[in-house]
């Protein structure tokens, strides 16, 4: 695992040396912010975050809910425009390298009675680089079929997506991403609601896509999770309270940075009580209309 | 009369061959776009646009400008402002519809009231009037379907993932907010389109029930659509027939056979649950 250097307050640093297993472009960071400060309506989530994510990292977003963990992926993957400060994502604005981009939205934000089956979602994967009036050919196929395998899900294509376990609807969506050959996979909450061995294993297929020099950035408020698998945590509220390995989840400065008055620490893992019950979405529930453009 | 001459009997007017084609027509194009309307839970939309039809429509004929033209500009002014005023109010999507969909309606009402002499075309307006249809309409409701529909085969892809994923659709790079206004003026276009055949009140049928027949009964997008096109171009075929024999009104009966369908599925889909497949 990478060696990090822990910095807790957030503050920029070198993009960490890497092992060779990372081909990504010599030292430039898959992710960087500078400045950040970003919200909804006239509320903030995020204040002036720096944040500097290297190439290949499999990274896990934690903190309390509300404090900003979803639109801190929202505003890598171009979701969300920053009130100030820039985002750069490989090298460019998330706009200008989006089909380099996959995003994972929460499984609740996901109508799973909706009639698409496991090839369809692994498919939709390829629509944004095929464009308008370009059809799925035999190259797209041979994409979505390798995706499917890959994540082994080939067995189920053709089943529809609501009848599948939360693990295999998970493995859908990342096969829609391996699909699309992305670069960067953003997810919000892949572990959440899945038990202990389906984590284990779509943990061992993002930590394989990892190892390919793909960069992989989670959000969880499962801390073990989180200190299992990941190699490297962010903490936000508000503010990043906590940037580098794991070991900063044993840490209880840093948790009880990162969770306010709302964390409870036990002998040397950090037990956690966390009763922020608000959520850091957009108001209402509305999904016909999308945010205010971030591409227009 | 035999069964044969029933059905072949009618096909000797001029008035039915047209109302034919045309509800036909009608019946394709609604069950494509409500294909993706049912996904989106569009359904009161689709309401909405067809009453805000209204003063176009009436606009037109006191104007004697086109019919198509009038109805299409408020419809798709309209569509578009709902769009508009969501993103930039802080309103749900449901209570901009409501607002401006009754202020719409009651500006035709309004204007249709202040006509001097009253005629007695609101039925017509409201209810439809297929039979009705001139060659001239049949010209131009052909052209808009075909353009609805080509402009649906262009993006079929981009509405279908931004429909079922917004969120993993905008980070891939694709519009998804300009596909929502995109669809949003098909969606007034194909209300257009159908208003000669079911008028504004029923309009949202043509649109909601083929499809929704098609997700109860489908587990594919591809054959979603495909039910959705049989019920929605078997139905205005049936209806007329049984409009023509009942000497009913056409729209309404066209929407009742829909109806009918739909529960008809909708008995199919619980026999099936309550009997499990053997597999």
């Amino acid at each position: 695992m990478a060696d990090l250097t822990p910095s807790v307050d957030g503050g920029h640093r070198e993009a960490p040396a890497r092992p060779a297993e990372t081909p990504a472009a010599g030292g430039v960071p898959a992710i960087e912010l500078r400045g950040v400060t970003a919200g909804y309506d006239e509320r903030a989530a995020v204040e002036s975050v720096d944040l500097s994510i290297p190439a290949g990292s499999l990274v896990a977003i934690f903190g309390p809910n509300g404090g900003g963990k979803t639109t801190l992926l929202k505003l890598i993957a171009g979701l969300l425009q920053p009130w100030s400060g820039t985002v750069r994502v490989l090298g460019g604005a998330p706009s200008e390298v989006a089909h380099r981009i996959a995003y994972v939205p929460q499984a609740e934000l996901v109508d799973w009675a909706f009639p698409v089956s496991v090839w369809d979602v692994a498919m939709m994967g390829r629509f944004a680089r095929l464009g308008p009036l370009h059809q799925p050919g035999a190259a797209d196929r041979a994409a979505v079929s390798g995706a499917l395998d890959r994540v082994g899900m080939l067995g189920v294509a053709t089943t529809q997506i609501g009848r599948l376990s939360g693990g295999q609807r998970r493995r859908a969506f990342l096969a829609r991403a391996i699909a699309a050959e992305a670069e960067l996979y953003l997810l919000d909450e892949p572990v959440t609601g899945v038990d202990v061995p389906t984590q284990e294993d779509l943990m061992d297929l993002l930590a394989a896509e990892s190892a390919k020099g793909r960069t992989v950035v989670a959000t969880t408020h499962d801390l073990a999770a989180a200190s299992r698998h990941f190699e490297r945590v962010v903490g936000v509220n508000r503010r990043i309270h906590a940037d580098g390995p794991v070991s900063l989840l044993s840490d209880p400065d840093v948790l009880s940075r990162t969770y306010g008055g709302h964390v409870l620490v036990i002998g040397e893992r950090g037990v956690l009580l966390d009763d922020a019950h608000h959520h850091d979405s957009e108001r209402g529930s509305e999904r016909h209309f999308h945010e205010p453009g971030p591409r227009r | 009369m035999t069964p044969l001459d029933a059905v072949l009997q009618p096909l000797g007017y001029a008035f039915f061959l047209r109302a034919l084609v045309a509800s036909t027509v009608v019946g394709l194009v609604c069950a494509v776009v409500g294909s993706y309307m049912v996904l989106r839970g569009l359904a009161f939309m689709g309401d909405a646009l067809s009453h805000s039809a209204f003063p176009g429509v009436v606009a037109a004929y006191l104007l004697k400008g086109p019919f198509y033209l009038g109805a299409a500009i408020a419809a798709v002014g309209t569509a578009l402002a709902i769009g508009w005023v969501t993103r930039r109010g802080r309103l749900r999507s449901d209570t901009t519809i409501g607002v401006l969909f009754a202020g719409m309606f009651a500006l035709g009402v309004f204007l249709f009231s202040r006509i001097p002499n009253y005629v007695g075309d609101l039925f017509g307006f409201l209810f439809g009037e297929i039979l009705g249809i001139g060659d001239a309409d049949l010209l131009a409701l052909t052209a808009l379907a075909v353009i609805v529909l080509a402009v649906v085969a262009v993006f079929w892809k981009e509405l279908l993932y931004s429909t079922f994923d917004p969120l993993g659709a905008a980070a891939a790079g694709l519009p998804v907010a300009r596909l929502d206004y995109v669809l949003l003026a098909v969606i007034a276009l194909t209300i257009v389109v159908s208003l000669q055949a079911v008028g504004i009140i029923l309009v949202v049928a043509m649109l909601v029930t083929p499809a929704a027949i098609g997700q109860l009964l489908a587990t594919s997008f591809g054959r979603l659509v495909a039910i959705a096109i049989a019920v929605g171009v078997v139905s205005p075929i049936a209806g007329l027939y049984l409009s023509y024999w009942l000497d009913a009104a056409t729209g309404a009966t066209i929407v009742l056979v829909e109806t009918g369908l739909f529960i008809l599925a909708l008995a199919l889909v619980s026999v099936r649950r309550r009997v499990p497949a053997k597999a």
